[in-house]
């Protein structure tokens, strides 16, 4: 059963931004790029648990702040030589209203 | 139908056999893992590290379970195999798990052995093994004192070496007479006993165990003579067992370890063993190095080649205690049939000793210089004849031939020195990994190669080999690009910048046909810095191209809590000041107050969306944010000076604070750092800082280029004046020559080695007139990038960048 939310407007995040959206005890890293894509995924880097939403965002990716691996923002997976994935939502954004799809 | 493997052991030769089966052979079997503990598989010889606080076991795990399932192994962790049944060919574990087999390998590893003595089941009585027992021993250490480690081999020392590190007050008592006598002789073994010492680390040699004491739990150790020692826990590092129970119960046949044969394979031809459950050739080892050789043997065969061998290891040993280097390996003790050559220097602490037999290296001990260790080991394993350098051997490897220059060890050093002893890593292999595919980086290097990548104590060596190979590019890349967005470098695109008037981001990438659309974090964050530096007025920050720290205005720690550092001017504080920070602390539940080693305060453990509430109270009693996050001004750093000190020769913390006052929230290529002095005494340390003042009686001394931190570098005296107002205007000048000209991310220090020390001089010093444009331009910066406006207040009550504080929604 799929049950979208929504979370907020679109200029609520500043573009090549992000802001969090806590959900219970999760915290979900809700993206902005500069073509007005909007991407979520959990806020914790597969890493270290870096805050992804606290990264710089860059074209459907985003550099972790604590060491710096790129996380692509589309599946949630590291880019690169590195591996490890965090996992990620659906997200449609209607009328600028920004909606996840929480399970 | 692939064929299936089972694997009992999940740890370091287990798993490594498990990669090199994969590498050659990733088709053949299906794999399943059991492994007694609850992860996935790790690098147990850091567990000494993480124990000392050096590293976090998140850095230690080499497989994680993702891994696992990228490779399609079943892991059973946390489980535990109890039964085999050969004829049925069936493993059973005791989750009543049952796996069938067509090849079975055992890893078992050993188990540490606990002295049977009275008391030795008590809670507090601890051995060295696993995460578990590092978890116990620090958990000891936040309320416990007194801890008595027993052992005084590898193992017990990095025990304690630990322990001591996480507070607690050691003793070490070992049987013999002198430490880690399986690895040292009775000199080194004194020598490093007094290092230790010197740390902080007791000792009771020659004694032995006779009870643990305590009622329920531990409370004292006795020992044979009735003396006694008090402690709170006691850690048990007297040696360990190969794991055979299961293989014995089974009926494979072993002696002090599982036998096996050249292929390491068992009495049972479908079972496998590899690590420190074996024993080969009569031989058990434990240490990684000859376990990975078996693992890679073992690898060959399952996957049907057939054709390594493993015929034994010889091993050396390091200790990995933080500042003690020490290196051993063969037979160092020597009889009558050897010679010794023995290099002993007490007062520098440097002690080599080298048992020859016919000319050939037997064994050797070096303690306080080791760099030459891998050279005498591949001497040693080579058994060369070194009756042609014998005159030479002690001064290593440097002085061989007519190079003399000691420099660069590795250089000389043939392509099949061993560099990593943990898996056998040659110097040959490490170059071409970094010809071949281009690697620029240590990681990069660990990853392709695995040098350095499990106890890390070649890191140094595998360093030195990426400089010599990589020649300048290592040390400085000249004319690289910025990064993999451009073809440009930093000095091209600096220049377009000021000589075309770009000032936004997306200027220079249409004008510079950027190769992304968004640039990445590491050109965005410098593209930021050259625009709002080239124009202050025109350019506006882009603060989602700045790193979390400058766009929230604090240092994000690895917890995702924040740092709060306050300004205190030139080091000065007042009652009211630390009234706040306490009153902050305490309101907020901020545990860590630490005292910087800028000159002042530093909150550990702010919530983010706390930040603008602890900078609204701390404004209110007048601190300001001191930009401990920033490549910005940082600290000045002052002594009392001539105010209170009887040698003070100027108004140092006054000058120190006029400083401050001039040049903080000044962005900068790289931090920036000054100090002031009252004398030559030099208490504020100014020769290493980015600008330093040494006050003198006929003024005061200005300095320039120095560096604490990685390399260090004492400053260039740039000249001498008379006044303060002097002193402050060559600050700024060199301060706008540096913001200039500096590549983003390079300190003064390099800077200046790469643009030469009397550029610099003829900008500020020389030209009288230049150096007033600079420091005009420094505070015309200054005032029209309104840099001096507290940016805490701005967000505390300005209501500037309030989404950065609070989350977007909450839910649930
Ligand atoms: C807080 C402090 C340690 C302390 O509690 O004493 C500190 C903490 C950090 N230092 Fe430092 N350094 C601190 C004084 C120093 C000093 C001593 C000094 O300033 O006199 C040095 C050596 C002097 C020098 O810089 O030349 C120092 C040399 C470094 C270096 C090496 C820089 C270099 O050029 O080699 C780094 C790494 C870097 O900047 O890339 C670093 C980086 C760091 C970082 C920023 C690491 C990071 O990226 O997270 C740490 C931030 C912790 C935090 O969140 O607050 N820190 N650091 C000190 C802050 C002083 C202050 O009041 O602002
Ligand atoms: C603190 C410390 C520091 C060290 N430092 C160094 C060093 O600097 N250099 C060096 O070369 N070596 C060092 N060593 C030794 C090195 O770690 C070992 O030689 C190596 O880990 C042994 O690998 P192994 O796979 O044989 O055994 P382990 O790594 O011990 O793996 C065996 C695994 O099998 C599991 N197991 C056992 N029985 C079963 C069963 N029946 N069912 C399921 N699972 C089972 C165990 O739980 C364990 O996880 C150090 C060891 C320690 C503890
Ligand atoms: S530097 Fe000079 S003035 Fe300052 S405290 Fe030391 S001795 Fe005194
Ligand atoms: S936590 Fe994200 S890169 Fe390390």
């Amino acid at each position: 059963m799929s049950n979208w939310i929504e979370v907020g407007k679109i200029e609520d995040i500043p573009a090549l931004g992000a802001r969090v959206v806590k959900n219970g005890n999760v915290d979900i890293a809700v993206f902005r790029n500069n073509k007005d894509e909007v991407f979520a995924v959990n806020d914790e880097c597969p890493h270290r648990k870096g805050q992804l939403s606290q990264g710089i965002v860059h074209d459907k990716s985003v550099t972790c702040p604590l060491h710096n691996w790129k996380i692509d923002l589309t599946t949630g997976e590291a880019m690169g030589p590195d591996e490890g994935c965090t996992g990620h939502y659906a997200v449609k954004v209607e009328n600028g209203n920004i909606f996840l799809e929480l399970k | 139908m692939k064929e299936k493997l089972v694997v009992i052991g999940n740890g370091m030769a287990g798993m490594r056999a498990v990669e090199e089966l994969l590498e050659i052979a990733p088709d053949k079997y299906d794999i399943t893992v059991f492994g007694a503990e609850p992860y996935g598989n790790y690098n147990r010889i850091l567990l000494s590290p993480v124990l000392a606080g050096e590293k976090t076991i998140d850095e230690i795990m080499l497989n994680d379970l993702p891994w696992y399932e990228d490779n399609h192994i079943t892991l059973h962790k946390g489980v535990t195999v109890t039964g085999i049944d050969r004829n049925a060919c069936t493993v059973t574990a005791d989750d009543g798990t049952q796996v069938k087999y067509d090849r079975l390998l055992m890893a078992t590893g050993s188990e540490p052995f606990i002295i049977p003595v009275p008391g030795s089941d008590l809670p507090g009585v601890i051995s060295f093994r696993d995460i578990h027992d590092v978890d116990l021993m620090i958990d000891a250490a936040r309320s416990k004192k007194h801890a008595v480690v027993i052992g005084g081999g590898l193992l017990g020392l990095e025990a304690a070496n630990g322990l001591m590190k996480q507070g607690m007050s050691v003793t070490v008592v070992h049987l013999m007479d002198w430490l880690m006598e399986r690895q040292m002789d009775p000199i080194s073994g004194e020598m490093l006993k007094q290092s230790l010492e010197a740390k902080g680390m007791n000792f009771m040699l020659k004694s032995s165990t006779k009870e643990i004491v305590g009622d329920g739990k531990v409370q004292g150790v006795r020992f044979e003579d009735g003396s006694e020692l008090a402690a709170d826990i006691v850690v048990m590092a007297v040696g360990i067992r190969p794991n055979i129970e299961l293989a014995k119960q089974v009926g494979l046949h072993c002696e002090r370890g599982i036998v096996v044969n050249d292929t390491l394979q068992t009495f049972d031809p479908k079972i496998y063993a590899v690590g420190e459950c074996v024993q080969h050739r009569g031989v058990a080892y434990g240490l990684v190095a000859p376990l990975f050789e078996m693992a890679k043997v073992c690898a060959n065969h399952l996957a049907g080649y057939g054709i390594g061998i493993y015929k034994g290891s010889v091993t050396s040993t390091k200790l990995k205690v933080t500042g003690i280097d020490l290196f051993s390996a063969g037979d160092f003790i020597g009889d009558e049939t050897t010679e010794d050559i023995v290099v002993h220097d007490s007062h520098q602490g440097i002690y080599k000793k080298i048992v020859i037999k016919e000319n050939k290296i037997q064994g050797a001990v070096l303690y306080g210089d080791t760099i030459d260790g891998a050279w005498y080991f591949q001497l040693m394993r080579e058994q060369t004849n070194i009756s042609d350098i014998r005159e030479k051997l002690m001064f290593g490897q440097a002085h061989l031939g007519d190079s003399g220059h000691g420099g660069n060890v590795v250089a000389q050093m043939s392509d099949d020195t061993e560099i990593c002893g943990c898996n056998g890593v040659c110097k040959g292999d490490i170059v071409k990994a970094i010809t071949d595919k281009g690697l620029f980086t240590l990681d990069d290097v660990r990853a392709h190669t695995k040098a350095s990548s499990s106890c890390g104590s070649c890191t140094g060596l595998v360093e030195q080999i990426m400089e010599s190979t990589l020649g300048g590019d290592y040390a400085t890349p000249e004319s690289k690009p910025m990064c993999a967005c451009t073809d440009h470098t930093h000095d091209y695109v600096r220049a377009a910048i000021r000589d075309q008037k770009l000032v936004t981001i997306s200027d220079v990438f249409t004008t510079l046909k950027w190769k992304t659309d968004d640039g990445c974090a590491a050109c965005r964050t410098a593209l930021n810095y050259y625009l709002i530096s080239s124009w202050p007025k025109e350019a506006k920050d882009d603060s989602q191209s700045r790193f979390i720290n400058e766009r929230a205005h604090a240092n994000i720690q690895k917890d995702g809590t924040y740092s709060v550092i306050p300004r205190m001017w030139g080091g000065m504080t007042t009652p009211v000041e630390l009234r706040a920070i306490a009153d902050v602390a305490e309101k907020f539940n901020l545990d860590t107050v630490h005292v910087t080693g800028g000159q002042r305060i530093g909150l550990y453990g702010v919530k983010k969306h706390e930040l603008p509430l602890v900078w609204k109270d701390l404004n209110e009693k007048g601190l300001v944010s001191g930009h401990a996050y920033g490549k910005a001004l940082r600290t000045v750093k002052t002594c009392v000076g001539r105010e209170w000190c009887r040698f003070g020769t100027q108004d140092s913390t006054g000058i120190g604070i006029k400083l401050e006052k001039l040049s903080w929230g000044s962005w900068m290529p790289h931090k920036f750092k000054m100090a002031a002095s009252g004398c030559p005494r030099n208490c504020a340390e100014a020769t290493i800082k980015d600008f330093g003042v040494v006050c003198v009686d006929s003024g005061y001394e200005l300095h320039i280029g120095g560096n604490g931190g990685v390399k260090v570098r004492a400053t260039d005296l740039l000249t001498r004046v008379d006044t303060e107002d002097e002193v402050l205007e060559y600050a700024a000048a060199f301060c706008q020559l540096y913001r200039e000209e500096a590549r983003y991310l390079e300190r003064t220090a390099p800077w200046i080695e790469r643009v030469g020390f009397t550029y610099v001089k003829e900008n500020v010093v020389d030209d009288d007139a230049k150096r007033k444009q600079l420091a005009d331009r420094f505070e015309y910066s200054q005032k029209v990038t309104g840099s001096q406006d507290d940016p805490w207040e701005q967000r505390a009550t300005g209501g500037i960048d309030s989404h950065e504080f609070v989350p977007l929604k909450v839910i649930g």
